[in-house]
């Protein structure tokens, strides 16, 4: 048991951070907080080491259990741990990236409790975020789907109470709010998939704990192939809401309403991933559905094309990166669709390395220009601090390369990696796919070839326009580098970015290996040079392509961006992200308003208030109780007693009469007696 | 001999004209009177029954009467003064303090 007896450890440590923060966080101030909070991540980093260590020496993996749950029937669910090359490699990524964005977010939300004079909202941050992290362990570490599940919805939650963080803020005061509510409502939707698969596997498995459950299906084979298609498809369903594809995607560019380091971990690194990796997990069901891997894959490559178009599009620095997210995680579930899991797993571990450092130097660049605009404002130039100026608005930038000399670096190292060009992390683990999707499917490899082209292109515009031509505001030019406690992490993931290729190198594998133990996969993709080549080549022609183009038309803030001066209303279409709200909202929203609506005010209202409860019940009793009060109490039960009331007096007012204290009339009254009593003794005897 | 019917006739002529006189007069005495002329006029039936029988009980029964007759008299008379003294009137309408 040994070592993998730490596994807890790792759930438990945020949650202590957690605990701590809560209840003495907003006493001891800022620094206790971020310690706290830090070194939780920390040390959960230091056990997620040590388990891989110990794996290294035995990898086959152990379930490691904590205590009993649920035991209902014949459903019995514990509280354990899977610890396995799958689980472990996810708890590396979580919380290595993990504790590098809580030491960057303790800069960052320094800087908004400064600006804001708000200092219960740092506590309250990084409790959310340690929650994050222990809810995502949990899905990461669980050993059946419940377990996977709990932490799926606590992630989730933690997903709404993040990116409402300035709950305040936003669009009428109320938009981060909105944005929040639409991404718990999304992947409610998804959620509601997940929990039919589950009902469907512990229906026909028995039992929700992965060993039984995909023992149970191997054994049973290909003959469940309906089953296992319609459990998969429903899985498919938890995993778009989660990992953000098509039809679900919606909540993930709204997201970016939240602080930046949320949107790194959570919306780039870590929660869209769950889905990922419980896809992965799920292999042996997908293997025994060949229709649902084939959706699977469609799904992928449709949603990376669809999103690599929109990014291209988009002025906000950080929307171009959420659905450049959408889009890497497209490629993800392409990979997964065609049965590459490995490279679905390299990619998601890459992935994380340089869009975390991508979205946090976006973040660094932020700051940056919000500073430089303080200065702007605060110089005297008082007519710009009155109009609204978007910080985050890449027309307002520009410049700042001349500026910000680590942000440039590793912003640049980020959108190289992203663009796929060799030798850094994003060219080895996304050749992996293309490699694989070559081979097993034509129309999914183009695809996604296509959408890398664009990957690149719009990375490339995106650096250009950031970071080059003249300044563009005020801002751009007062922009200055952020402290180290910005910067560091940064580099760290750059570093990372670079060296992460060496994970699944061709030729050496390692990472297939590693995953092998627990995906079984004995199949090594081999290095195809055509594919690499012609992705190399693509991704060095986009950048070309950008580069020259934007360095010709310069962008003035506020001004159409001059791609739609080529592409026209197909310009229009990307950058309103094909209407996909819009159009929701018109077929789902608003009739589920509409009839949410007129059943509240019909049903609700006129039926059961107005009408049962007013006229039927109140109006009733009240009908009820005035007839018994005017008709039968008053008239009938008070009317009998006053009677008799008024009877005994008009009887005694009558015998009154009587007491006329004359006595000469008593004299008569005797008279009148004796005569009658007489009379009937004398003619009675007759 | 005068019939008996006679004497009853006169007793009773003499009984009704001392019922009216108790209904109708107003002074105390003359009621009193009245009375006494209701007693006496009982006696004289009863003398006249005791004649008719030849029996000597109803003559006995007369001085009876005569005695209730002194004894009320003095009581009756008794009442009157000690009335007469709280009300200064010897009206037996005054006494009407019984009035309901």
């Amino acid at each position: 048991m040994s070592l993998f007896g730490l596994v807890p450890l790792v759930v438990f440590l945020p949650l202590l951070g957690l605990a701590l923060n809560l209840l003495f966080g907003q006493r001891l101030g800022e620094r206790f907080t971020a310690w706290v909070a830090c070194t939780a991540a920390g040390l959960a980093f230091g056990v997620a080491a040590v388990l891989a260590w110990a794996l290294i020496q035995s990898p086959e993996g152990v379930v490691v259990p904590l205590a009993a749950w649920m035991h209902v029937g014949a459903l019995d669910v514990p509280w354990a741990f899977q610890v396995d090359t799958l689980s472990v490699t996810m708890m590396l990524v979580v919380s290595g990236v993990g504790t590098l964005i809580h030491i960057y977010a303790t800069g960052y939300m320094h800087e908004d409790v400064r600006l804001n004079e708000d200092p219960g909202r740092y506590t309250r941050f990084f409790i959310y975020f340690n929650l994050f992290l222990a809810s995502m362990l949990i899905l990461v570490s669980g050993d059946s789907f419940l377990t996977l599940f709990v932490g799926w919805e606590g992630v989730g939650l933690c997903s709404y109470l993040l990116i409402s963080f300035w709950y305040e803020k936003g669009k009428d005061g109320i938009g981060n709010a909105l944005a929040g509510k639409k991404a718990f409502v999304a992947n409610r939707i998804g959620d509601a998939g997940f929990l039919i698969a589950i009902f469907l596997i512990y229906t026909n498995f028995g039992s929700l704990s992965f060993e039984t459950v995909f023992a149970r299906a191997e054994e049973l084979g290909p003959a469940i192939a309906p089953l296992a298609t319609l459990i998969t498809l429903c899985l498919l369903v938890g995993a778009t809401g989660k990992s953000a594809q098509i039809p679900l995607f919606v909540w993930l560019p709204d997201a970016m309403a939240g602080p930046t380091p949320v949107s790194a971990l959570i919306h780039a690194a870590t929660m869209v991933t769950a889905g990922i990796y419980m896809m992965t997990r799920s292999h042996a069901l997908l293997a025994l559905a060949p229709a649902t891997q084939n959706v699977v894959a469609v799904v992928g490559a449709a949603t990376a094309l669809f999103a690599a178009t929109i990014a291209v599009a988009q002025n906000d620095i950080k929307k171009v990166l959420a659905y450049s997210t959408i889009s890497q995680l497209g490629f993800m579930v392409a990979a997964v669709g065609l049965g590459a899991y490995v490279a679905g797993m390299f990619h998601l571990v890459t992935h994380a390395f340089f869009k975390a450092l991508l979205f946090l130097s976006a973040g660094s660049v932020i700051l940056g220009v919000e500073a430089g605009h303080h200065h702007a404002a605060h110089a005297g130039h008082g007519a710009h601090a009155a109009e609204p100026f978007d910080p985050q608005d890449m027309r307002n930038m520009g410049g700042l390369w001349q500026r910000m000399p680590v942000t440039r670096w590793v912003y640049l190292i980020g959108a190289v990696a992203l663009a796929g060009l060799p030798p850094l992390a994003g060219f080895f683990s996304k050749d992996e796919i293309l490699a694989d999707a070559f081979h097993r499917s034509p129309g999914i490899y183009l695809t996604l070839t296509a959408a890398a082209f664009l990957t690149a292109f719009y990375m490339t515009r995106q650096v250009w326009l950031v970071f080059f031509g003249q300044p563009r505001s005020a801002a751009a030019e007062g922009a200055r580098e952020n402290p180290p406690i910005i910067t560091a992490p940064l580099v760290v993931l750059a570093a990372l970015s670079i060296v992460g290729g060496a994970l699944n190198l061709p030729g050496l594998h390692t990472l297939t290996t590693w995953l092998g133990h627990t995906l079984g996969e004995a199949e090594v993709g081999e290095f195809n040079l055509l594919v690499a080549g012609l992705s190399t080549a693509l991704a060095l022609a986009a950048i070309a392509l950008a580069a020259s183009f934007y360095r010709a038309r310069p962008v003035a803030p506020g001004v159409v961006d001059p791609l739609r001066a080529i592409l026209g209303p197909l310009h229009l279409g990307m950058e309103k992200k094909w209407w996909v709200d819009e159009i929701y909202n018109a077929l789902i929203v608003h009739p589920y308003v509409w009839l949410a609506q007129r059943t509240a005010e019909v049903i609700e209202m006129r039926f059961w208030h107005d009408f049962v409860h007013e006229r039927v019940l109140a109006g009733g009793f009240t009908w009820l109780t005035n007839v018994l009060a005017w008709r039968i109490d008053i008239p009938l039960v008070d009317g009998f007693f006053t009677g008799l009331a008024r009877g005994v007096r008009r009887l005694g007012e009558g015998l009154r009469r009587l007491q006329v204290g004359y006595v000469r009339a008593y004299a008569t009254v005797f008279l009148l007696g004796v005569v009658a009593a007489l009379g009937y003794i004398v003619l009675g005897l007759r | 001999m005068i019939p008996t019917a006679y004497f009853v006739g006169l007793s009773a002529l003499l009984f009704s004209i001392g019922v009216l006189g108790v209904l109708v007069r107003r002074n105390a005495i003359i009621v009193f009177m009245s009375i006494e002329m209701m007693l006496n006029a009982a006696n004289l039936a009863f003398i006249a029954f005791a004649r008719a029988q030849g029996s000597l009980a109803g003559q006995v029964f007369v001085f009876f009467v005569m005695t209730v007759a002194a004894a009320e008299v003095a009581v009756g008379l008794a009442l009157i003064v000690a009335v007469f003294k709280s009300r200064h009137s010897s009206s037996i309408d005054s006494l009407n303090s019984l009035r309901g």
